[in-house]
This record gives C-alpha cells, sequence and structure tokens, in this order.
C-alpha cells in the first residue's frame, strides 16, 4: 500500500488557477507522490506481447527505453494520422478559444494548466506541428512546435495519465474535439515504447487469460456466485438459479466482473440475479466471457478488440440469441460504438426481444446487446415487475451518470424511470453536473489506484462538491452510479469529500424494492441490514 | 513575443503595401497577388478537406449530448444525439449555424464558505459564444457586401442585405453596422485573449495573427467608407469586375495606399485560411464527433483497416481450466 498523505479536504479545495509566467512550452514535470501511477509490470506485457516489459518507474531518471523510441512513436504517430481522421482534424482545427479549458474536472481539482484539454492536447500538437506540418518545420516554437523529447515523453505520460478520457471537454468544444480520443491515441504512442501503468496492464493480463478483470477463474467465479444466491436466499426465502455456461440459453449475461469480487458492487450483482430469476428469462453466466469491461480502451485499438472478441465468440459457442450487459461504465463505451465495428458483425445472432415483455430492440438491432437498464425498465413499463419503494426509504438516493453511458451512449432517462419506480426519496445534483455535463468520478481509465490518490480526490472535487450540494439540501446518503469502476472509486471518494453519503447501483435498489413470488417477509436490505434503519416510512 | 510579433508581422504587410502604392507597383498589388492568394486558398481549401475526406473514420465515437433513442416510450433526442441522418445534418448545421456546443459554455466559481470546503458554483457564460457569433456573422455580412463590387448591376438579394446591413442611415454614406460589429467583437476576441490568464496561457502567435489582421482589414475598411481617406469606389469596381473577368484594366487610376492595404491584409487572410487554425471553417463539418449517427448499435460501423488480432480462445481457456471446471460441475465442451 502506497502512502499517500492527503490534506484535509478544506485544503485541498483551496486551488490555485494562477499559470507559471513562463508558459508551457519548456516541458517541466514533477512526479509528486499522489499523483501518478505505478508503471505496468513486465510480467503483464509479457503475457499479452506488449513491447519492452521491463521493471522500471517514472520517477527514474532512465525510463529503459529501446534505443531508436522516438522514430518508433512518430512512425506510430504518422500511421495513425492516417487511420484515424478524428486525429487529424483534432490536431489541425482547435483554435484555442478555451471553452473547453474549465470543463475537466483534473484542471478544476488541480488548477494545473496542462489538465486544461487544450493544453493536454498542445502537449502532443506541438510534436504534431513540429514533425509534420511545414510551419512548424520552418518557424519551431514560434507557431507551438516542440521537437519530441525525453521530457516531452514524461510529460506525455503524466497528463495523458491524468484524463480519464471522460469526454466531458469534448461537449463543450465548438468542434467537437475529444480530448479522450487524442489521450487514447496518445497512450498508444507510449504503448508502443512500453510506456504504461500497472493499473491498466495488470486487468489486461487477466483478462486475457482468464476471462476478467480479477482474475477470477471458473470455479470461483461460480463459488462466488453460489454464496450470492445464498445470501439472496436468506433475506428473501428464494433461491435463484445460476445458469453457467449453459448452451441453448435464450440471453448470454456478461457483466464487469468487479461486481462479483468488491463491496458495494456485489449488492448490485444480487440485484441483477434477482430481477433476471423474478423476470423468468432463459440467461446464462459465463466464465468466459466474465468481463464486459475492457481495459484495452485505456491501452490501445487493437488490444479493445483483443479482449473483446470473448463476447461474440462465447455467445456463437453458446447458441444464445442476444447478450445483456450489466451495469458498467467503459464496458458500454466499448459495447456501443467498438464490440460491432471490431469483432462483428453479429449476424449469427437475433435481434433482441424481451421474451417477457415482447418488446423488439430496434435500437440494438445490428450489435444485439442491451444495456440492463434497458430491459429491466421495459419490464416495468410494461408492470412485469413488482416493486415496493418503501423499502428503499432508508435511502435518499441521487444519481450519478457515468461519464461513458451519458456521453458516449445517452443512457440517461432509463435509469432515473428506474430509480422513481424503485425509490422515494429521488433527487438530482445540480444540472450542470449531470446527464451529459456529469462530472468524472476521477478514477476512470486505469486511475482508480491507489498510489494517485490525490490527484483522483482532485479530480474528482466536482462530483464531491455535487454530492455534498445534495447532501446539504435534501439529505442525500446514497450516490447511486452505472459503473463498477464509479462503485469502487466514488465509495473512497465520498469517504474523503461527503462521509455521510454511501455507494451503490442501481440494481442493489431494484433488489431491495423488487417483490419476489412467494418471497418471505424482508426484514433486510441486500447489505443485511434491517430495512430502513434510520429511515422515515413515509414519503415526503 | 507571441503578441507583439504578430502584430509586428501584420503592420509589416501594411507597410510594404502602402509603400507599393506610393511607388506604384499597383499590377503587382492589386493584380499578382490577389490572383496568387486565390489560386493558394482555392488549393489550400481543396487539399486540406481531401486530406481529412480521404483518411477513414474507423470508429463511431460520437460524443452523445441526449438522451438516446431506445424504447419507444421514451422521448429521445434528435439533434443532440442524433440516430438518423436528417438528425445529424440538423445537428451540425446547428454548430455551423448557431455555434450550439459554445452555447453550453459555463464558467466555474468556488464560493467560499465558513468553516467548510468551498463550494462549486457553475454560470452561464454565454460571452465567447456571443462575441464568437457577432465576430462570424459580421464577418459574412461584410463579405457578402464586397459582392456589389464584383457585379453590375448590384444584385437585388445584396440590396436587401444592404438595407437591413444599413437601417442606421444617416446621411450619406449610409453606415454600415456590420463593419463595426465586426472591429468591436475582433477586439473583444483579442482583449479576451490577452486579459484572461488561461486564454493568454494556451496562445500562439498564430493565434493573435488572424485576429490582427482582421482587425487590420476591418479597421481600413472602415477608415475607406467613412473617413477622409474615401476610395474612388467606381475604380475600385472597375478593377474588382476586370480581376473577374481576367481582364485586369492595364492602367488603373490611382486609387489609394489605404485600399492596397486592405487589399493586401485580405489576400493574405485568404491565403493563409487553409493552412491555419483557421481550416475550422471546414474542418467543424467533418469532426467524427459531431457527424457521425449516435444509434451505433443499430447500425453496423465498418472500419476500412479491421485486422485479425491474437486473442484467447475458448479452446484455450478451457484446456486450462477443464479440471477445476469438470469438478466445479461447469459443463466443458471437451470430456
Ligand atoms: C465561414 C468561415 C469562417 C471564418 C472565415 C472564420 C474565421 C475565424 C477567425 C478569423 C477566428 C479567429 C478568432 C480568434 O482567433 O480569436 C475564428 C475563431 C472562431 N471561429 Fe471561425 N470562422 C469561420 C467559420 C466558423 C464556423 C463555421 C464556426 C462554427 C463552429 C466557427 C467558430 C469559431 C470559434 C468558436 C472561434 C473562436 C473565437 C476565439 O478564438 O476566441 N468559425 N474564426
Ligand atoms: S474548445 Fe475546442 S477549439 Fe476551443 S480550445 Fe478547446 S479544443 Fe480547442
Ligand atoms: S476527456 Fe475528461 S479528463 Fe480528459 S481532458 Fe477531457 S475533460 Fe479532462
Amino acid at each position: 500500500m502506497p502512502d499517500i498523505q492527503l490534506p484535509p479536504p478544506e485544503e485541498l479545495a483551496k486551488v490555485s488557477f494562477q499559470p507559471r509566467p513562463q508558459g508551457w512550452m519548456d516541458p517541466q514535470v514533477e512526479f509528486r507522490p499522489g499523483t501518478w501511477s505505478y508503471a505496468g509490470k513486465p510480467k503483464a506485457l509479457e503475457t499479452v506481447g506488449m513491447p519492452n516489459p521491463r521493471e522500471w518507474s517514472p520517477t527514474d531518471a532512465d525510463w529503459k527505453l529501446p534505443a531508436n523510441w522516438k522514430e518508433v512513436i512518430l512512425q506510430g504517430l504518422r500511421e495513425r494520422l492516417d487511420k484515424y481522421r478524428s486525429l487529424k482534424v483534432f490536431l489541425d482545427i482547435c483554435v484555442r478559444c478555451g471553452a473547453c479549458a474549465d470543463k475537466c474536472h483534473f484542471f478544476i481539482g488541480s488548477g494545473d494548466p496542462k489538465n486544461m484539454p487544450v493544453l493536454r492536447a498542445e502537449l502532443l500538437r506541438s510534436v504534431y506541428r513540429n514533425d509534420f506540418t511545414l510551419a512548424g518545420k520552418l518557424l519551431g516554437q514560434m507557431v507551438g512546435a516542440r521537437e519530441l523529447t525525453m521530457d516531452v515523453v514524461k510529460e506525455w505520460f503524466y497528463y495523458f495519465y491524468q484524463c480519464t478520457e471522460c469526454r466531458r471537454c469534448s461537449v463543450f468544444c465548438p468542434y467537437g474535439i475529444d480530448q479522450a480520443e487524442l489521450t487514447m491515441l496518445g497512450r498508444e504512442l507510449l504503448n508502443l515504447v512500453g510506456i504504461n501503468i500497472n493499473w491498466v496492464m495488470e486487468p489486461v493480463a487477466k483478462c486475457y487469460m482468464t476471462g476478467n478483470h480479477m482474475g477470477i477463474p471458473p470455479h470461483a467465479l461460480k463459488d462466488n456466485l453460489e454464496f450470492f444466491a445464498d445470501d439472496i436466499e436468506n433475506i428473501t426465502g428464494i433461491r435463484v438459479d445460476i445458469p453457467i455456461n449453459k448452451k441453448g440459453a435464450d440471453v448470454l449475461f456478461v457483466i464487469p466482473s468487479g461486481d462479483v469480487m468488491a463491496d458495494p458492487g456485489i449488492y448490485t450483482l444480487m440485484g441483477y440475479m434477482m430481477v433476471l430469476h423474478e423476470s423468468g428469462l432463459n440467461y446464462t453466466w459465463s466464465t468466459y466471457a466474465s468481463e464486459g469491461g475492457n481495459f484495452g480502451l485505456f491501452t490501445s485499438h487493437e488490444m479493445i478488440k483483443r479482449l473483446n472478441a470473448k463476447i461474440y465468440a462465447e455467445a456463437r459457442r453458446l447458441g444464445v440469441k442476444w447478450i445483456l450487459g450489466g451495469e458498467c461504465g467503459h464496458m458500454w463505451r466499448v459495447l456501443h460504438q467498438y464490440m460491432d465495428t471490431l469483432n462483428g458483425p453479429a449476424d449469427f445472432l437475433e435481434v433482441p426481444v424481451s421474451p417477457i415483455t415482447g418488446t423488439r430492440f430496434e435500437h440494438a438491432r445490428s450489435t444485439k446487446m442491451i444495456h440492463i437498464a434497458e430491459f429491466t425498465a421495459d419490464l416495468i413499463y410494461h408492470g412485469k415487475l413488482k416493486l415496493d419503494p418503501s423499502r428503499n426509504n432508508a435511502y435518499k438516493v441521487t444519481f450519478h451518470d457515468s461519464c461513458n453511458p451519458a456521453r458516449s451512449m445517452g443512457l440517461f432517462e432509463e435509469p432515473r424511470y428506474i430509480l422513481r419506480n424503485v425509490c422515494n426519496h429521488f433527487y438530482e445534483m445540480p444540472e450542470n453536473t449531470i446527464r451529459e455535463q456529469t462530472f468524472c468520478c476521477g478514477g476512470g481509465a486505469g486511475l482508480g489506484n491507489d498510489e494517485n490518490m490525490e490527484m483522483r480526490m482532485r479530480g474528482g472535487l466536482p462530483r464531491g462538491n455535487a454530492v455534498r450540494f445534495v447532501h446539504e439540501r435534501y439529505g442525500v446518503n446514497l450516490l447511486t452510479a452505472m459503473c463498477a469502476i464509479d462503485r469502487a472509486v466514488l465509495t473512497t471518494l465520498m469517504e474523503y469529500w461527503v462521509p455521510e453519503v454511501k455507494v451503490s447501483g442501481l440494481h442493489e435498489l431494484v433488489g431491495n424494492a423488487l417483490v419476489m413470488t412467494g418471497e418471505k417477509e424482508r426484514e433486510l436490505n441486500l447489505r443485511s441490514e434491517p430495512l430502513n434503519e434510520g429511515g422515515e416510512e413515509t414519503s415526503d | 513575443m507571441t503578441v507583439v510579433a504578430p502584430l509586428l508581422g501584420v503592420l509589416a504587410l501594411a507597410a510594404v503595401s502602402a509603400v507599393g502604392a506610393w511607388i506604384g507597383l499597383t499590377t503587382l498589388f492589386c493584380v499578382v497577388i490577389p490572383y496568387a492568394a486565390i489560386l493558394v486558398f482555392l488549393v489550400g481549401v481543396i487539399w486540406r478537406v481531401l486530406s481529412w475526406a480521404r483518411r477513414p473514420t474507423p470508429f463511431n465515437i460520437t460524443t452523445t449530448c441526449g438522451q438516446q433513442y431506445s424504447l419507444p416510450w421514451i422521448q429521445s433526442s434528435t439533434l443532440e444525439n442524433p440516430h438518423t441522418r436528417l438528425g445529424v445534418v440538423g445537428r451540425v448545421l446547428l454548430e455551423v449555424l448557431l455555434f450550439r456546443s459554445l452555447f453550453r459554455n459555463v464558467k466555474h466559481e468556488f464560493v467560499s464558505r465558513e468553516n467548510a470546503a468551498p463550494r462549486l458554483a457553475y454560470k452561464a457564460s454565454p460571452w465567447l459564444w456571443l462575441g464568437a457569433l457577432a465576430f462570424h456573422y459580421s464577418f459574412l455580412v461584410v463579405f457578402v457586401r464586397h459582392y456589389r463590387f464584383f457585379s453590375e448591376p448590384t444584385p437585388r438579394v445584396l440590396q436587401i442585405v444592404e438595407m437591413l446591413d444599413g437601417f442606421f442611415q444617416i446621411g450619406s454614406p449610409t453606415i454600415f453596422v456590420s463593419g463595426f460589429v465586426l472591429l468591436a467583437a475582433a477586439a473583444f476576441l483579442l482583449l479576451r485573449r490577452l486579459l484572461l490568464p488561461q486564454v493568454r496561457y494556451i496562445s500562439l502567435t498564430t493565434d493573435y495573427f488572424p485576429l490582427f489582421l482582421v482587425i487590420g482589414i476591418a479597421l481600413t475598411g472602415v477608415l475607406m467608407r467613412y473617413t477622409a481617406f474615401r476610395t474612388d469606389t467606381a475604380a475600385v469596381k472597375n478593377l474588382c469586375i476586370g480581376l473577374m473577368q481576367f481582364k485586369p484594366p492595364a492602367a488603373t487610376e490611382p486609387i489609394g495606399a489605404i485600399f492596397f492595404v486592405h487589399l493586401t491584409l485580405v489576400s493574405c487572410l485568404f491565403a493563409y485560411l487553409p493552412y491555419s487554425k483557421l481550416s475550422h471553417m471546414m474542418g467543424v463539418w467533418l469532426s467524427p464527433t459531431r457527424n457521425l449517427i449516435g444509434a451505433s448499435r443499430m447500425r453496423r460501423h465498418i472500419n476500412p483497416w479491421n485486422y485479425p488480432v491474437a486473442v484467447h480462445t475458448y479452446e484455450e481457456y478451457e484446456d486450462e481450466w477443464r479440471d477445476k471446471m469438470k469438478a466445479a460441475g461447469i459443463p466443458v465442451d471437451k470430456e
């Protein structure tokens, strides 16, 4: 465990916005503890065959790069400029109007000018100018061109791993310039010479070999699911079944594996199991496709494809009709915007149809995969679930839109519809902090590790602040989010910024409210706490 | 340096063209340079647009700013998260015509409180949006109004534009609002760049240069129209029509140094446009986060260079875990 000393919240919230007088062109990074992530371990890199596996640390003077590192990176940039219109357009047309500047949670929380999305982009753009534009070649510094030096590489590492690829900046940019895209490609370039972080590489390697980030082997996954079924039985008196790797199921169910291991994700997982059981859907878990999350998104486009391939492959092997996905953020970016393109066409599957309501999910007619919030909202809308929202009366709930379902999907109403049906006290955070303007948890894209704690708390400052606002105004005590990373990272964030508020997933609340056929009198919620402890029974 | 160099650059351009007028290099400044500029502009625009358009968009990376199209009873946001081509056209037009995204702009502010962490507040900040709109629309109007130098008689549409633009009719010459709005808006954008610490920090010479250029153009234009520097518009029109017909008048009457400056700066702006950040004029149409259809689960987006990759197959996986799986009662393919 790294020992990161954090100042008290009041201190950390005093952010200075005075930029250095000498400008940003000369690269300068100070690897202050608490603001960067450990380097990728050689073993993880070897597992997936990535270049230059070695022991190193960002604080080392020598990063042990191959002798031709500069050529490799520039060649990589040249190739990507030809393969991605996004990269070329985004590098060419920024007018430096600054509209994106204070839209980044890392800038708001740190005041570091290089955390303005526009400057994060300039770190790469300056090299592009220097080596790929005539003006840059002729006029150099004068037009903002910089040579790619080792110091620039270090700066890239520091700031591309202080971007959670949340895409908030791209909402505000008049041209939709998306720093997440540039960060993704920037990290891809760094990966060419073996520069990466362990909190990304370790899950990548595990996901590749065992099928999930947590490295849960098949038998352990089954054990865990049985264990949750026991808990559900204790609470409801109902034994839910756990179909695993079942051929002939109608639906393959894929979740973020974090929900299998860590509190509070496990309660959401119990919620899934209860809803699926109660709905009578003929579905199956898979131990091979036991992860929908995809840290390839934080590594390279090739790695996205390599890790994502198992989902369609498993759907084909098991002979299911369509695929259902759990509550996860970046997982849904991959499923919504990359999967079909990379590993499709899924012509061996059928357009998802809910056998319970008959709803045909036309909007997923090509990818053949729907989100469990869409599935559950549809069940509720058709009156197929019996719900008792008063069982969540102890909670005053607010909803955190996770970046990816928000800005890479537009999944706004389904979860809200569900929330309004499963609890009586739901309050929105201020409008500039939700929906497409939602603020990141500060720990996405591989940054949710302990050694990066100061940056996480800084990046999560705007989110923490908005939660504090509804906590003080309405007494909100539960922050609900549809993302496994959120459930882990927001928990720490709340402990720091708003300790009175706990974190949950959406289906935990559904599970609490769900009246299962033949269930016993409920006394406990899914956390096995007495129902409505400390909360009032009536709605206000 | 970042500010002074581009200012000096523009002043130098102005000085050179004034000197050109003084020693009578009319052909160079009124014929050769404008023709060259137009050529450089056209070639540049085509080259630049092709340089983007020929590159593929491998993934559908729409930034979704509204509710997705999903269940029939949920209202989807056709313009902020379009699921049809028409919706995308609407979305891009909103960006181009109304600067939709810029309109979202807010400013964050820490409100300090006693004995508690400060509260973050977000205030709507429409100034950049307003300034940019004023800037671009007045530029457009000014640009369109110049058409009267190129056509005889002045077309109807243009007369309407002039009428609207010149509603402050206070004697002669008619005061056109657009020129002054352009000057004011450009000055605002410049001041903003100089005064806001963050914006100043990110600004490069190449951000100041076009602003000085535009200010120079607008200033000389206004001077020619309303002050003692008044130019012989008949001679200008004669020149312009000549240029249009590729028959530049052989010996023009002297038009005046200020016109030389104006024309040279305009030529520079045009020649500079496609090679600089001003290419956002074309780029905004091609931005993949805005011009792709949002509903990416509905249609498969094709990546032309998608290639096969190494994966860990189910067979390999089962080989590694078969005994454990069987012991746990998990079905396997090979016994
Ligand atoms: C029709 C051709 C266009 C021309 C000639 C043009 C020209 C310019 C110029 C000269 C600037 C510089 C202002 C500065 O540096 O501060 C500028 C800035 C800007 N333009 Fe355009 N533009 C055009 C089209 C557009 C379009 C279609 C959009 C819509 C998205 C747009 C949005 C902006 C914005 C947001 C700025 C930033 C203002 C700033 O830098 O402070 N422009 N444009
Ligand atoms: S908002 Fe867009 S154009 Fe403006 S500075 Fe940021 S990235 Fe550049
Ligand atoms: S994607 Fe998010 S974290 Fe990255 S620069 Fe933009 S706003 Fe900041």
